[in-house]
């Protein structure tokens, strides 16, 4: 609402009120609400534990939340698999791209909708089609090397795989994209790359969910930010609202962050 | 805030790609998971060509090893189809004894019609086929304790009804000429019919996994069982279907022999167990799943029967096929790894 650059009045994509999980006997998440919009980047920030997978797999439809509402462009939905996301146009690439290693990128990128050709009984899988499909898409993100759809996907680089992920979510309509720790395993040159996607998909109108530990690629990227601290949400802040140096020590839990700088001061000067 | 994409790779432009290796180039064929499996029957072949001499090349020793290979294969294929999709069936030995019993005592012992044992020796195996899928969907216990309860299990149950209906573990039958034709005749004396039985399943199954969606299912429940589940396939529906072809693969093998050797013992096909196992996975199916071919679980079937029956040519003492199975299949599995690791560090646009 004070923000210029997104236009906030509009009904957002999907919708978490007060959404609680529990798992028998620990609070896993607590009353988080969160709103995506489209072309939008939310950056979901926390450290390890701090209910960021828990959260992605009610965003999509792996749990249901133990308590809360969620709305898909303003209807209340429930989610009862991960299929039911997928039909809603929520879209999950986790971190090594949720791909199969061993099947080649056109067979990969069809999993659960393969093309066919022929008709009744005798319909079959149209592999070129799908290999071609695959490497185009991937080309339309950035990925020139990947030539041959008949590749098998664990000869791709990590950004590669990452890049067939996201250009599978984005080929099939998907209009949230939630990526996990996408550039967690990445070098620098490929964390870029997927960083560029990003910015792609939020060209196209996508809201994507960018969920990281990475503050510097969430601040590259982001248009929103929440922070999850043990199952809570800590801050909620749009683009410019805090430096860096707030955001890490808010992530880190604050005075830890100062208590470990003075310690390694200390021994730094021991030494 | 632009999403423009230039890309700072020294790659040529779009459009000018470099064109993709043909399957039937040396380069196309190594991401073939039956690369491995051709070599090794090609191999094997020769030498027992070689020290078999011209006995073992002659109708009669090709013979013996393609009737061999033609009752392990039509196990081993489906079989095969479920390593794929990350599974194991170890029950295979006792359904084949459950599907022989059952025909031979309701069509032999009883008198029925031949029909009514036929489908009723093949329901045993689609039934057990049935319970095993749903027991390792349901439970999660692994396939391998599973089924390896339903093998003893059968077993026990074949065994204990066999001796209370007949009071024998051994029933002898009659097939009519028409199930002796299909199922069980020697063509020119030699040739099971069950040679084209297994070109049949091998062609259906072929067909299922490379060309239809299924197989691509197939393969993605075996390489990632939970990435597969989020793209919306149903792969507690698709194991169980997989078992029942199992179990009916097993089952048919039992009606096979039973017709073949006019009756059935309820010891029979235990062998089958281990052997499928062995041909699936020499050729080149990966023990954990998501990686294989129909056409590499054929070359594995003819290998391990090509060693099985070619000894016997050789002169040599048999006792030592299976030392030379042993060796075979690490070097096989061996070889498939090596393969494997080749395919997957083949970078299509790279010189090599």
């Amino acid at each position: 609402m004070n923000q210029p650059t997104p236009p906030a009045a509009t009904t957002p994509i999907l919708r978490l009120a007060d959404v609680s999980k529990t798992f028998v006997g620990t609070n896993a998440l607590q009353d988080i609400s969160l709103e995506v919009h489209a072309g939008q980047v939310l950056c979901l920030l926390g450290d390890n534990g701090a209910g960021k997978s828990t959260l992605i797999k009610i965003l999509s439809g792996f749990h249901a939340p133990t308590t809360g509402t969620m709305e898909v462009d303003g209807e209340p939905v429930v989610f009862k698999s991960p299929r039911d996301a997928s039909d809603r146009g929520i879209a999950t690439v986790h971190q090594f791209g949720g791909t199969f290693p061993l099947m080649s990128v056109g067979r990969s990128f069809w999993v659960g909708v393969e093309p066919s050709k022929g008709r009744g009984p005798l319909k079959w899988f149209d592999k070129k089609f799908a290999g071609e499909v695959a490497v185009r898409e991937m080309r339309s993100l950035g990925i020139t090397r990947v030539t041959d759809g008949n590749r098998l996907v664990g000869s791709l680089s990590g950004g590669e795989r990452q890049t067939l992920a996201i250009a599978r979510a984005v080929y099939f309509g998907a209009k949230v994209l939630i990526l996990d720790e996408p550039t967690a395993a990445l070098g620098v040159k490929e964390a870029s790359h997927v960083l560029r996607i990003i910015m792609q998909a939020r060209a196209k109108g996508i809201a994507v969910v960018f969920v990281t530990h990475n503050v510097l690629h969430a601040m590259m990227v982001g248009d929103h930010f929440a922070v999850l601290i043990h199952g809570r949400k800590a801050d909620d802040f749009h683009k410019g609202e805090r430096t860096r140096e707030q955001i890490t020590d808010l992530m880190a839990g604050g005075e830890a962050m100062a208590e470990l700088e003075a310690e390694l001061d200390k021994l730094q000067a021991g030494a | 805030m632009s999403a423009q994409l230039s890309e700072a790779r020294p790659q040529a432009p779009s459009g000018a790609a470099p064109r993709p290796p043909s399957p039937l180039s040396i380069r196309g064929l190594v991401y073939r998971p039956e690369a491995g499996a051709l070599i090794g029957t090609l191999g094997v072949f020769v030498f027992f060509a070689v020290f078999g001499g011209s006995k073992f090349l002659a109708a009669g020793g090709t013979a013996s090893w393609l009737n061999v290979a033609a009752e392990l294969g039509i196990i081993a294929i489906p079989v095969g189809l479920l390593m794929v999709a990350g599974e194991l069936d170890l029950s295979v030995g006792s359904v084949l004894a459950s599907s022989s019993m059952t025909l031979a005592i309701v069509s032999g012992h009883w008198g029925g019609p031949m029909i009514l044992g036929i489908v009723l020796a093949l329901a045993a195996g689609v039934v057990t086929g049935l319970l095993n899928g749903l027991l390792v969907t349901r439970t999660n216990v692994p396939s391998f304790v599973v089924t390896l309860a339903t093998n003893f299990g059968m077993a026990g149950l074949t065994l204990g009804l066999s001796r209370v209906i007949t009071g024998t573990t051994s029933v002898g039958i009659k097939p009519d000429p028409a199930s002796k034709a299909v199922f069980g005749t020697l063509i020119g004396g030699q040739f099971e019919v069950a040679i084209f039985w297994w070109l049949a399943v091998a062609a259906v199954v072929a067909w299922v996994l490379q060309m239809t969606k299924y197989g691509n299912w197939v393969l993605a429940v075996g390489g990632d069982p939970v990435s597969a589940r989020a793209c919306g396939i149903p792969t507690e529906r698709l194991k169980v279907v997989l078992y029942v072809a199992s179990g009916f693969g097993a089952a048919l093998v039992g009606v096979i022999q039973t017709c073949l050797y006019n009756g059935a013992q309820v010891a029979n096909g235990q062998s089958f167990v281990f052997n499928s196992i062995i041909a699936v996975v020499v050729g080149g199916v990966l023990l954990t799943g998501g990686y294989g071919s129909v056409i590499g679980v054929i070359l594995g079937t003819l290998t391990f029967a090509i060693v099985n029956q070619g000894i016997y040519y050789t002169g040599w003492n048999a006792d030592w096929a299976s030392f030379i199975l042993g060796v075979l299949i690490l070097a096989a599995v061996l070889m498939n790894n090596t393969f494997r690791r080749l395919a997957l560090s083949a970078r299509a646009g790279k010189k090599a």
